[in-house]
């Protein structure tokens, strides 16, 4: 572990005032990625400012219809909160597909959006990294790549976005919310996150000194047709090599809106518009799931050890399309996949 | 470690922080520095060695404690984060002579061997008792996967789990 200062934030102005006045500082909340990565040394702020007492630890309901998720509501009070397990079960379930108990108790909303990839090589710093020291290389092209992107990566950077959560926050088209020094703004969902480009070092879209204080999601939650469903090499507690959310609005058996978004295949959570777009007015059936499954990989390249996440990807997205057809959501703890 | 002792020679040392924790009903007044994990507070200032260190990566369980009655990895949290926190460790489960129903159950159910992940298991298992989240089988093997068994204990937990549910239930 490293040698660092601590102090703790007051209020959000406070806690950007702090994180303005010295470039080498971080914030903490839950710290579930901050301080694993701080004891492997690839992170190694000076100061710590501890904004776990900040009020942004409620849920509530915005005039539209939406919901205001604090930015400090840990991840286990999202997946269990009413609200969400009755407005936006997708949400909740793909929470809880993600870490342990343990590590929801602990994790926040802003800070689950924050973690960084766990591509071996970000984390080992005896290896070459683009993420971690802009410049050296990427291992993990020539490496063992077995976990990393099929989509949207580039030269300089195949790591993918370990969050669960992120990936239905992008299928709902949730909000982010932050303040810095010249005050708030807000972002949608799929421009928080970055593609690697050749800026690999940059996770998002978050500048230096801002902090995020919440996540907004809209009215729509699909809470008759929906699923998450996560494929790892264990059956719990593991990344995901691939994960995908499905929401469905039906009209008999007709699509009227459909939204997929995957995890685990590429720097950030991934949906494609054609996709999407290439499902309304189609049949709910096999048959159209698997063109868009098609037109949605369309571009998927494999390398040495992750070929077979683009069948797998494939095969994940029919089925989750099948199971939220069917309003027969994957459930996160009988984990048969039917 | 040479990126260590860099941000050491260009920093004076941060001074220790005072932090004032209830442990196991007893408030535990201690001076750590600010990199100090709940974890090595616990073993290594108050001498309360129940709580192990298995991975310090949150990745085994084995160091789990509940903070303000909810369980969390000892090993990734800051001691000078939980300031005025209200901690129960394994140590702090029996009441007087009597075991936790969890230690009894886990006895009953030799639901461990080498032993060194039980207190981790069973705080785990007093805070998923306490969530009341899992009422099944698969829905307690879901819940407990952050806790791993080296010696592959795995069916005894869950029917040790299940006996102290059931106990502490029938109490209630």
């Amino acid at each position: 572990m490293i040698n660092f200062e601590y102090a703790r934030a007051n209020d959000v102005a406070d806690a950007v005032r702090m994180i303005a006045a010295d470039p080498t500082a971080k914030f903490i909340a839950g710290g579930t990625n901050l301080i694993d990565l701080m004891k492997e040394e690839v992170e190694r702020p000076s100061r710590l400012i501890d904004i776990s007492r900040l009020p942004l630890k409620t849920v509530e309901e915005t005039a539209v219809g939406g919901l205001w998720i604090g930015a400090l509501v840990p991840n286990s009070d999202l997946a269990y909160h009413p609200l969400i397990e009755q407005r936006y079960p997708l949400l909740s379930s793909a929470i809880l597909a993600g870490a342990s108990q343990q590590l929801r108790n602990m994790a926040s909303t802003g800070g689950n959006l924050l973690q960084r990839t766990r591509c071996a090589y970000f984390y080992d710093t005896a290896t070459p990294c683009n993420k971690r020291e802009p410049g050296t290389g990427c291992s993990a092209i020539g490496g063992v790549n077995r976990g990393h992107a099929i989509l949207g990566a580039s030269e300089s950077c195949i790591a993918t976005h370990p969050s669960d959560m992120c990936v239905a926050l992008a299928a709902l088209d949730a909000r982010v919310h932050m303040m810095g020094p010249e005050g708030a703004r807000a972002i949608a969902f799929n421009d928080f996150h970055r593609l690697p480009g050749n800026t690999p070092q940059l996770d998002t879209n978050l500048h230096p000194n801002e902090i995020i204080i919440a996540v907004e999601l809209p009215a729509k939650g699909f809470t008759a047709n929906y699923s998450y469903l996560k494929i790892r090499d264990r059956l719990s507690y593991a990344f995901a090599l691939v994960s995908i959310a499905a929401v469905l609005e039906l009209e008999g058996g007709t699509i009227k809106e459909a939204r997929l978004a995957l995890g685990g295949v590429a720097h950030k959570p991934w949906r494609d518009a054609a996709a999407e777009t290439m499902l309304r007015g189609q049949p709910a059936n096999q048959a159209s799931f698997t063109r868009a499954a098609d037109l949605l990989l369309r571009d998927a390249k494999g390398y040495e050890h992750n070929a077979f996440k683009i069948d797998l990807a494939r095969r994940g997205i029919v089925r989750t399309l099948t199971q939220a057809a069917q309003a027969t959501p994957q459930s996160q703890s009988d984990k048969k996949i039917r | 470690m040479t990126q260590a002792r860099t941000v050491a020679r260009t920093s004076p040392a941060p001074a220790k922080i005072s932090v004032a924790l209830d442990v196991n009903g007893r408030p535990r007044q201690l001076k750590v520095a600010p990199w100090t994990t709940l974890l090595d507070a616990l073993r290594d200032h108050l001498d309360l060695t129940g709580t192990k260190k298995g991975c310090d990566h949150g990745q085994c369980g084995a160091c789990t404690v509940l903070v303000d009655g909810r369980r969390v990895n000892s090993c990734l949290t800051l001691a000078v984060m939980k300031d005025g926190a209200k901690i129960t460790t394994i140590e702090g489960l029996a009441t007087n002579d009597a075991l936790h129903p969890l230690q009894q159950a886990f006895i009953d159910h030799d639901a461990f061997q080498c032993g060194y992940c039980t207190p981790g298991q069973i705080c785990s298992a007093a805070g998923l008792i306490a969530e009341g989240k899992a009422r099944t089988p698969d829905q307690i093997r879901e819940l407990m996967s952050g806790n791993i068994c080296r010696c592959g204990a795995y069916p005894n937990i869950v029917a040790a789990i299940e006996q102290a549910m059931s106990a502490m239930g029938d109490k209630s």
